[in-house]
Formats: C-alpha cells, structure tokens, sequence
C-alpha cells in the first residue's frame, strides 16, 4: 500500500462502472451472453487499470510509462477486428442481415468505449491526487455522464418523418405509396404478402439526410432492426417474404417494406425512429465550399 | 463468376413467346401454370416473377 493505492482503485472502479453501463442489452440482441459479457467487462477493466496507473507515472515522472498508451491503442484496435469479425461471420446466419456498415459502426463502437474507459478512470484518478476522494468520484460521476452523452449518437427519427403506408399491388408490382419494391407472381403469395406485410415511407428532413438514408447499409440496419424487435415472417429460401428498402429517385424519400410477426404500427413506428443513423452512412453536402456557388441545398 | 440474379425456368401457356437455354415448362392452364410456378419457386429457392399475364419466371436473387 502506498499513496497511490487508493486513488488508482478509485479510478479502476469508475473505469469498470462506465464499461458496464455502457455494455447494455438491447433491442440489438448484442452481445447477449454472460461470455460476451465477461470479455467486455474484462477489457473495459485492462483499459480503467491503464487509464488509473497513467496519473501517477506522470507524478512520478516516469514519461516513458505513457507508451504503455499505444499498447492500450493497438489492443482496443483488436477489440474491434474481433468485433467486425464475429459479426461479419454471424450475419450470413441471420434471416434478415445487419450488414456491414451496422457491423462496423458496432465494432467502432466497442472499441471507442474502452477509450471512454481511460478518459474516465484517468480523470477520476488524477481529481483523487490533485484534490481529495470527493472531487474524485464527482470527477469519476460526471465522466460517466460524459461518456454516456458522447456515446449515444443520433437517431432516426430526428432526422425523418415516418408514416405508415398499405403496402398494395399494381398487377404484379408491390408498391409502397408509390415506391416500387419488387414483383411478386403467384397470387398466394400476394395474398401472404398483403396479410403480413407493412409498409413505411420515411420522408427526410433536409438535403443531408437524402443522402444519409439511401445509403444501403443505413437501410439495412433499419431493416434489421425491425426484424429483430417485430418477428420476422419468413425462412430460408423464400427470397419472395426478403424485407426491402427502396428509394424514390425524384424526391429520395425511402420506403420501406417488412413483414413483421406482429403487426403493430405504433410499434414498428417507435422502432424505426430508434434506429441509430450509421456513422458511416452520414453525409453533409450543405456543409461543403461548393454550396456557397448557385442554388443553395438546404 | 458470381452472377447476381438469374433466370431459373420459364413458365408458360404460350410458348410462342420463350425460347432459348434455359428450363421451359410449358403448360395448357392458368391454374397449372401457377401450380408449376408455386412448386419450382419452393423448389429452387428463388422468386415466382410474373411477366405478361401468360408467363411466370423463376429468378434467383
């Protein structure tokens, strides 16, 4: 025991609290299990111990033991392989796929949160030396909060109005308002398809957002999403019941087409508004150089 | 090669209107026609696709 002992504890208990606050079980299914869980917890407790020891080798100025960082980095960085390809080796099992875009934004996920992880213990540690215990845990409580705003992105329904169409059919030709989805022959099949299917059209806010939405992995994900908290009425080898995103060109408003196990439209409308928007699949042409020139985008 | 999509078999009661390589199920009825379509669409795992009102194919996506 030394003077040290206390504070770099303080720090490793703030750190393990982040990373089990922010390692929830949700809608998303993931991860589910105790072990997935166990090796979460486990990293997000490696990663609060290095955030905790950094403090007092700077006081005791030993610089070089910062390296000991860029181990940290590179192992977080493995975090995320790992992520990336569990789910990527998962998703061909999975009725109505995540996608790559989800799976990536999830594995970024992970990793960025065992730096959260640092930021947390590192600062509720070095509050415990420069003050006392009490400006450690109100530095350590306020970083969760911190972690917890920087972690939570946005939302799908900040970004688009979402109405529940009838899905209904031209001939052969399923549509959703009047977004073509795909053709579907046998009358028994359209006949299943009416009996389950919903439809949504999701309208965007701004010029950012038409981009942001038609990006394929962004509407993947929200195909995803609703198959995982509404059912799924389908099975392997009925490519006809597959859910379908498609895009009207003229005015880039997306419509969706499910057939969940339960039909609730409150439901399905609260579940697509939850749908995280991808950080990859983001997009802001009204921020570049060139929209000062000609008509503004808006 | 991997080819996205592709044409299965062509059903038809009017085989006037298909030629070509590939499988063509020639029937005397609307009604046998969407039979054959139901089962080779279960069968082969792809879509029952219909194209004019006397001719089904069976794509795989």
């Amino acid at each position: 025991m030394n003077e040290y002992t206390y504070p770099i504890l303080l720090g490793l208990v703030f750190g393990v609290i982040t990373r089990i606050y922010m390692l929830r079980t949700d809608y998303r299914q993931y991860p589910t299990y105790l072990h997935g869980k166990i090796i979460h917890v486990a990293l997000g407790f490696i990663a609060a111990g290095l955030g905790a020891v950094a403090v007092p080798s700077i006081m005791e100025q030993e610089f070089t033991a910062i390296t000991f960082l860029t181990i940290a980095a590179s192992q977080f960085r493995d975090v995320r392989n790992m992520e990336r390809n569990t789910l990527t080796e998962l998703d061909q099992f999975e009725l109505v796929k995540r996608g790559n875009t989800y799976i990536e934004g999830v594995a970024i996920a992970f990793e960025s949160r065992n730096y959260l992880v640092i930021l947390t213990s590192f600062a509720s540690t070095f509050a415990y030396l420069v003050w006392n215990v009490w400006a450690g845990i109100l530095v350590g409580i306020i970083s969760i909060f911190i972690s917890k705003k920087l972690m939570s992105g946005g939302r799908l329904k900040d970004i688009v109005d979402i109405e529940y169409v009838k899905p209904r059919f031209d001939g052969a030709g399923l549509y959703v308002d009047n977004i073509y989805i795909m053709n579907i022959g046998l009358p028994a099949r359209q006949e299943e398809v009416l009996k389950y299917g919903m439809g949504f059209v999701l309208k965007p806010k701004n010029f950012n957002v038409r981009s942001t939405i038609a990006n394929l992995g962004q509407r993947q994900a929200i195909l995803h999403d609703i198959s995982t908290a509404l059912g799924v009425y389908r099975d392997s080898g009925t490519p006809a019941l597959v859910p379908l995103a498609k895009r009207d060109l003229d005015d880039g408003r997306i419509g969706i087409f499910v057939l969940p196990q339960e039909k609730d439209v409150e439901k399905a409308i609260a579940v697509i508004g939850q749908v995280p928007t991808l950080e990859n699949a983001i997009r802001m042409p009204t921020e570049s150089k060139a929209n000062k020139k000609g008509k503004r985008l808006e | 090669m991997n080819l996205e999509k592709y044409i299965l078999a062509v059903i038809t009661t009017n085989p006037s209107k298909v030629t070509g390589g590939t499988a063509i199920f020639i029937c005397e009825t609307k009604q046998e026609m969407e039979q054959v379509a139901a089962n080779l669409e279960a069968i082969l795992d792809g879509i029952a696709h219909l194209i004019s009102e006397d001719l089904y194919v069976i794509v795989k996506h």
